[in-house]
């Protein structure tokens, strides 16, 4: 009877879980998104151009221009390759430093993420 | 529809498409070039030659205001192929493509098969090579080229460059690097330019194409090429030199001292003039029946006896 109500406790239990996670998902899927660590690729800038971000943080970029673009470390230790519109990159950040990147279709378009 | 109403239709598109500009005819006319519409065509008569430069097709994209670059693109090799006079070749100075796709190159390379013309001479945009440092590109068109893809030809006693300034593009000044975010020629191109030029006399015309500008159009757009004053320099003893680039996507033309500087329409989309929009990219609201008036080719006309170069800017729009 015990193991019964026990294993009736964690069923309960695990259902709560995956409800709160799919509404967690829910949520995210209609909030305008506000990520941190994100870089949003608009009007042929980055926003924000300067990002800092602790040591072990992944930085990803999106694409809001119809214009495609791309996110590419100025010594080349990361490059998006092609991102279209609505398209995301992400990357890891494990050693504090500043990261220079910029479109390599738009040059003229750059930023930099400081890791500390 | 009718077909009458479908004929309404066409000749209406095809009378807008008489002021879009799609490409420019070159006249040599001992020495300087000059350009016209496709339109005068009289005028090229006496050329010796004529070539023509067709410029940022961008196949793959698909947005406002051009949903079928392909379409335009063709039209553009349909105008090619209605010249009077045959060209003697083509010139395409680059952004073939919107992605660097292998299935863009090969659809823009189809379909300029079809132009009557004996060669088509390329130079990459940065659009064909951002992905994988041009390897696609020089795949397909990198063959009888030097170095990184320079090349450089004589045709009718006037000597033709091929420059590449997408390769190795170097960031801009925004985030307190000192770039420019221009094009770049690099170091061994300026050294292979310098020597292609030695043995030449300086009453040979030189025609020098590239896809992006060799003259600053705009700094905050990066519409110019590093080291472009020095490529110049080698040429400063010649008595005519032509510059023909793409990548602005609108005519813009510039004389200094014995350099004509001139820049072609794009067979799929138009770009705002520099300071009247925030950025640079397609002009997104053109009206369905004014695009072609936006989109061209130059025809260029070479005329031996007067050793001058005549360009003809002609629009996809005109009849």
């Amino acid at each position: 009877m015990l193991i019964k109500r026990n294993l009736m406790f964690a069923l309960t239990l695990a259902l709560i879980v995956v409800g709160v996670t799919a509404y967690s998902r829910h949520a995210h899927a209609h909030t305008p998104a506000v990520y941190a660590n994100e870089i949003v690729i608009q009007n042929f800038a980055f926003e924000p151009s300067t990002l800092t971000v602790k040591a072990g943080a992944t930085v990803t970029w999106v694409n809001r221009d119809d214009e495609p673009h791309t996110a590419t470390a100025t010594d080349k230790r990361f490059n998006s390759k092609t991102l279209e519109n609505g398209d995301k990159f992400s990357t890891q950040f494990n050693t504090p430093g500043t990261y220079n990147y910029y479109c390599a279709l738009h040059p003229k378009m750059t930023g930099q993420v400081i890791v500390k | 529809m009718s077909d009458e109403a479908n004929e309404m239709k066409r000749r209406s598109f095809l009378k807008c498409m008489a002021w879009a500009g799609t490409g420019l005819v070159w006249a040599m006319n001992g020495g300087v070039l000059s350009a016209a519409e496709l339109l005068a065509e009289p005028k090229r008569k006496q050329a010796g030659f004529t070539f023509v430069q067709i410029s940022d097709s961008h196949i793959g994209f698909n947005k406002d205001p051009n949903h079928d670059v392909t379409k335009t693109f063709q039209e553009a090799v349909d105008r090619i192929n209605a010249l009077e006079e045959q060209p003697a070749f083509v010139i395409h100075t680059g952004d073939i493509t919107h992605l660097a796709a292998a299935a863009q190159f090969d659809t823009a390379a189809q379909i300029l098969k079809g132009a009557r013309t004996s060669q088509v001479y390329y130079v990459p945009g940065e659009h064909d090579v951002f992905t994988d440092d041009g390897k696609l590109y020089f795949e397909r068109f990198g063959r009888g080229t030097q170095g990184q893809g320079w090349q450089s030809f004589d045709y009718n006693g006037v000597h033709f460059i091929g420059l590449i300034n997408v390769l190795n593009l170097k960031q801009g000044s925004g985030t307190g690097l000192g770039g420019t975010g221009f094009g770049q020629l690099g170091q061994d191109q300026l050294t292979w330019l310098q020597k292609d030029v030695k043995g030449l006399s300086s009453s040979t015309p030189i025609v020098v194409f590239a896809h992006i500008p060799l003259w600053t159009i705009s700094q905050d757009w990066g519409w110019g090429t590093d080291e472009s004053e020095q490529a110049l320099g080698y040429l400063k003893r010649f008595g005519s030199v032509t510059v023909l680039n793409g990548h602005v996507h609108q005519i813009m033309q510039k004389v200094e001292g014995n350099v004509t500087f001139h820049t072609a329409r794009s067979t799929a989309y138009p770009q705002p003039v520099p300071g009247t929009a925030p950025a640079p990219g397609p002009i997104k609201d053109v009206p369905a029946d004014k695009l072609r008036s936006m989109l061209g080719l130059p025809d260029v006309n070479y005329v031996a006896k007067e050793n001058q170069l005549a360009v003809v800017d002609e629009t996809l729009g005109s009849t």
